[in-house]
């Protein structure tokens, strides 16, 4: 056990010297390293945001948005292609969260069948291989017709509206200029927002918290909103509140125009006018198409812009708009107009967000947090090595050179992996000192009871190393249980402790035990050169 | 040549002394089967302070920017907005104060308009140092996976320790461990500590620590049913212990002097978690000595240990033969 190969030594020691060269940068200023030659190692240890400031949060989908959009899909898609084979209804319509169809001939009903299968998608998935459907179509009694959307069609409509909503986010984080934010799902209907050094989130929360969906609709050519609350809301219309105060609300045709995916710019402007902020846009081709196609047949009428819902401004059509630009005023300030045009650049979101989760630190009390952590860590250090060479004399220093190592390794290897320190991580790493001694402790205790027993000092110290070895790696073993569980189960400060706690142990094994076995190896070949009678002193 | 001069430590330890652990088995059981059933009681009667993660609700840790803050003025103005009760206490320095809102009724984004309010009323004098605003779906998952984090640690430990050991052993650990968690956490309810997610990850180190400790004990104990087969299993058990016991000393010593340290200089945000380890490391340097190792002396355990069908430890004369034994752990 004591015998060390000369390539083992060499490895040992490179291992080591690495450590050195990787936890190196993280003593000097960013500045500082950045001028450091190419060879030198640049990465510096990734603070975790409760250390170096920043905001978590944690959006949820409102599922029910997502469920309720698909089912006006449903019904739009299943009205155009009745009306395409030229079958009537006598009512079409959302219940129960179902598009329920009235025909108004039952025997229509196979007809009407046959075509509306064809809007049935299966779901795919190639790895199972049996797929489902993602809406179910029921025929009832006396030529009614339900479309059902079925829960993995569901599922899956809301797995692709986060992955659009992830995109989207990402766009309007962006824009605010903020580098490496992190934004990943986590479950199914849910959006992780990580912005380091981010510390007024008010913006950030304004700018999410809308879907901002905007549609071009056309307005009802005779009835006013008033006329249609008092007596019904014609087929295919529907009455928009306003979202302005001097605007009252519109009786518009449900289908817009044109929609603001459409949309290829925005930017805020100002009227040349009136001076008002306003937002200039542009669409595409197709959509400067419908665009100008649309008001072409109603110049004179008004038309109404509408975001998520609400009416913003509601002009009159003077002239056919081609080209494909306009520009949408609507009573804003400079900063909301500043705002909806990131969102409406960036693009709407599929269904609305709301924050479940946020977690913020300011960048004082993570630097604080690191100070204290410091002290505390050359404090504890300190003691423990202090308590180690009182105890164990000279083996009681190779042990804290051991300790050293683990310290340095510890480091780097977070540094190399680039997972993040965080506060909880910092108790995890001054821990794992303590517990690095523990596999020392009892390898020394052993060499005590076996010279103890009578052996010799190589015998003595030999059996010591092996004997122990089996204890530490099963207690260490056991620790690592803990830490799988924690990175397993646990969230974010929770992961970054158990990150920390898994490379010390791992690093422990070979600091505490292989870099001091080396060294009282070294110290057992000086001794055996000077001396004929060994002392062990422990 | 010297690399050191050489300097002998201090064997802190009287070596000699035999205590005998085992003779107060039955009395330290009870007294421990009696803490747990306080601390479920507890658990049940108290309940627990639970912190914003588990709670639901917002906290916001604040800086005046004006010199010490003036809690009084603080507790008046946020009483008035009618978000419940809101509690207001200094952290750490005089500048420095923690305003707690309780879960508001109703959708999630109501948090988020009562922490809104808050921070219209704190004016530009208060500088937010920190912000946790956890919703009711959030909180109540991290109430769930907290629970299932421990139960899931000891499972595996236990798992470890059954594949490793016996069952015998295994369920010595994991009484022990239980044993542990459930003292820490009923201290925590007595004094109405907060209780929120890094008291989760103290609780799963503190699993750590004790199966730590608990292993080192085990070890020992096959090791010398190895030695010693005609000894009395008792007698056994405490010699275990007793040859142990300088290590389980030491190292307790070496955490409980660092997490002492963490205490009281790694800052207010991490207190509560240090304190919790410290009680932790405590209970499990306890527990390894007068629960692990006693249960087994009820539970009895295989004696003929062979360590598996392919290493026969030679039947003849293994008692004293004790390199013949560490052979086969070495395996």
């Amino acid at each position: 056990m004591l015998h060390f190969s000369r390539w083992k030594i060499i490895a040992t020691i490179l291992t080591c010297l690495a450590g050195v060269l990787f936890t190196l940068p993280n003593f000097f200023a960013k500045e500082t390293v950045q001028s450091w030659p190419w060879w030198v190692p640049h990465q510096q240890l990734n603070l975790g945001l409760d250390l170096r400031g920043g905001a978590h949060l944690l959006l949820s989908m409102e599922t029910e948005d997502v469920r309720k959009d698909w089912l006006e899909t449903l019904r739009d898609d299943a009205r155009n292609r009745l009306r395409n084979v030229k079958i009537a209804t006598s009512g079409l319509g959302i219940a129960n969260r179902a598009v329920q169809i009235r025909l108004a001939k039952p025997e229509d009903a196979d007809a009407a069948m046959k075509e509306l299968r064809g809007m049935v998608q299966p779901i795919g998935s190639a790895l199972i291989g049996t797929s489902s459907n993602d809406i179910d179509i029921q025929r009832g009694e006396g030529g009614v017709i339900t479309i059902t959307p079925t829960e993995p069609g569901l599922q899956q409509r809301i797995s692709n509206a986060v992955g659009a909503a992830i995109e989207t986010v990402r766009r309007r984080v962006d824009a605010m200029g903020t580098a490496e934010a992190n934004i990943v799902r986590q479950g199914t209907s849910r959006i992780l927002v990580q912005v380091p050094g981010l510390q007024d989130t008010s913006e950030l929360k304004k700018l999410l918290g809308e879907t901002a969906r905007l549609s071009f609709h056309e307005v009802h050519a005779s009835m006013t909103a008033e006329e249609a609350r008092q007596t019904r809301v014609p087929a295919g219309y529907r009455i928009y509140e306003s979202g302005a105060s001097d605007e009252g609300a519109q009786l518009l045709r449900e289908t817009p125009v044109v929609r603001g995916d459409e949309l290829v710019d925005a930017q805020p402007a100002f009227d040349q006018q009136t001076n008002e902020p306003i937002i200039s846009f542009r669409f595409n081709n197709s959509g400067a198409r419908k665009f100008g196609s649309f008001t072409r047949a109603n110049v004179g009428r008004p038309f109404a812009i509408v975001l998520d819902d609400k009416v913003i401004s509601a002009p009159v059509i003077r002239d056919q708009i081609l080209g494909g630009s306009g520009q949408i005023s609507g009573s804003f300030s400079v900063e909301t107009a500043n705002k909806l045009a990131i969102q409406l650049r960036s693009g709407a979101l599929p269904a609305k967000l709301t924050i479940v989760e946020e977690r913020t630190v300011g960048p004082s009390l993570g630097a604080d947090s690191i100070e204290a952590g410091k002290l505390a860590g050359i404090i504890g250090g300190v003691a423990t090595i202090v308590l180690t060479v009182l105890a164990y004399g000279t083996f009681g220093i190779f042990a804290c050179v051991g300790l050293i190592v683990h310290g340095l390794l510890t480091v780097a290897l977070m540094t190399i992996m680039g997972s993040a320190l965080t506060l909880p991580g910092i108790a995890g790493l001054v821990l794992g000192i303590a517990m690095a001694v523990d596999a020392n402790v009892l390898i020394y205790e052993r060499i005590r009871e076996e010279l103890r027993a009578g052996k010799t000092a190589i015998a003595a110290i030999d059996a010591g190393f092996t004997r122990a070895f089996i204890t530490i790696a099963d207690s260490q073993l056991t620790t690592l249980a803990c830490a799988a569980v924690m990175f397993w189960l646990g969230s974010g400060p929770i992961r970054g402790f158990a990150v920390t706690l898994t490379i010390g142990i791992c690093t422990s094994i070979f600091a505490s035990v292989t870099v001091v076995r080396l060294l009282i190896s070294f110290w057992l070949r000086s001794e055996t050169k000077t001396r004929r009678a060994i002392e062990v002193p422990v | 040549m010297r690399l050191l001069p050489n300097f002998k430590g201090h064997d802190f330890f009287p070596h000699d002394l035999r205590l005998p652990f085992m003779r107060y088995k039955g009395v330290a059981l009870a007294a421990s089967f009696v803490a747990m059933a306080l601390s479920l009681l507890l658990f049940f009667t108290m309940g627990f302070n639970y912190g914003v993660d588990f709670k639901g609700g917002s906290m916001v840790e604040v800086q005046s920017t004006t010199g010490p803050a003036d809690v009084a003025q603080l507790r008046d103005k946020l009483g008035r907005l009618g978000l419940g009760a809101v509690q207001i206490q200094q952290f750490g320095a005089p500048s420095d104060v923690l305003i707690r809102i309780e879960q508001q009724p109703g959708p999630e984004s109501a948090q988020q308009a009562a922490l809104a309010k808050v921070v219209e009323a704190l004016g530009n004098t208060y500088v937010q140092r920190r912000v946790e605003v956890v919703g009711p779906a959030v909180s109540s998952e991290l109430r769930m996976t907290g629970i299932i984090a421990v139960m899931v640690g000891l499972l595996a430990i236990s798992a470890y320790v059954w594949f490793r050991f016996e069952w015998q052993f295994a369920v010595g650990v994991v009484l022990s461990l239980a044993h542990d968690v459930l003292l820490v956490a009923g201290i925590f309810s007595l004094f109405h500590l907060e209780f929120d997610l890094s008291i989760v990850a103290a609780l799963l180190t503190i699993l750590g620590y004790s199966v730590n400790d608990s292993v080192v004990v085990s070890d020992r104990i096959r090791e010398n049913l190895r030695k010693y087969k005609r000894m009395d299993l008792d007698e056994l058990l405490n010699t275990s212990i007793n040859e142990t016991l300088s290590r389980t000393i030491l190292t307790g010593v070496t955490a409980i002097v660092v997490l002492i340290s963490l205490y009281i200089f790694g800052g207010e945000v991490i207190r509560n978690f240090n304190l919790a380890m410290l009680l932790g490391v405590l209970i499990g340097t306890y527990s390894s000595i007068f629960i692990a190792a006693p249960l087994l002396g009820y539970l009895g355990v295989k004696r003929e240990w062979g360590g598996g069908p392919a290493v026969k430890p030679a039947k003849a004369g293994a008692a004293g033969k004790p390199q013949g034994a560490a052979n086969v752990a070495l395996k």
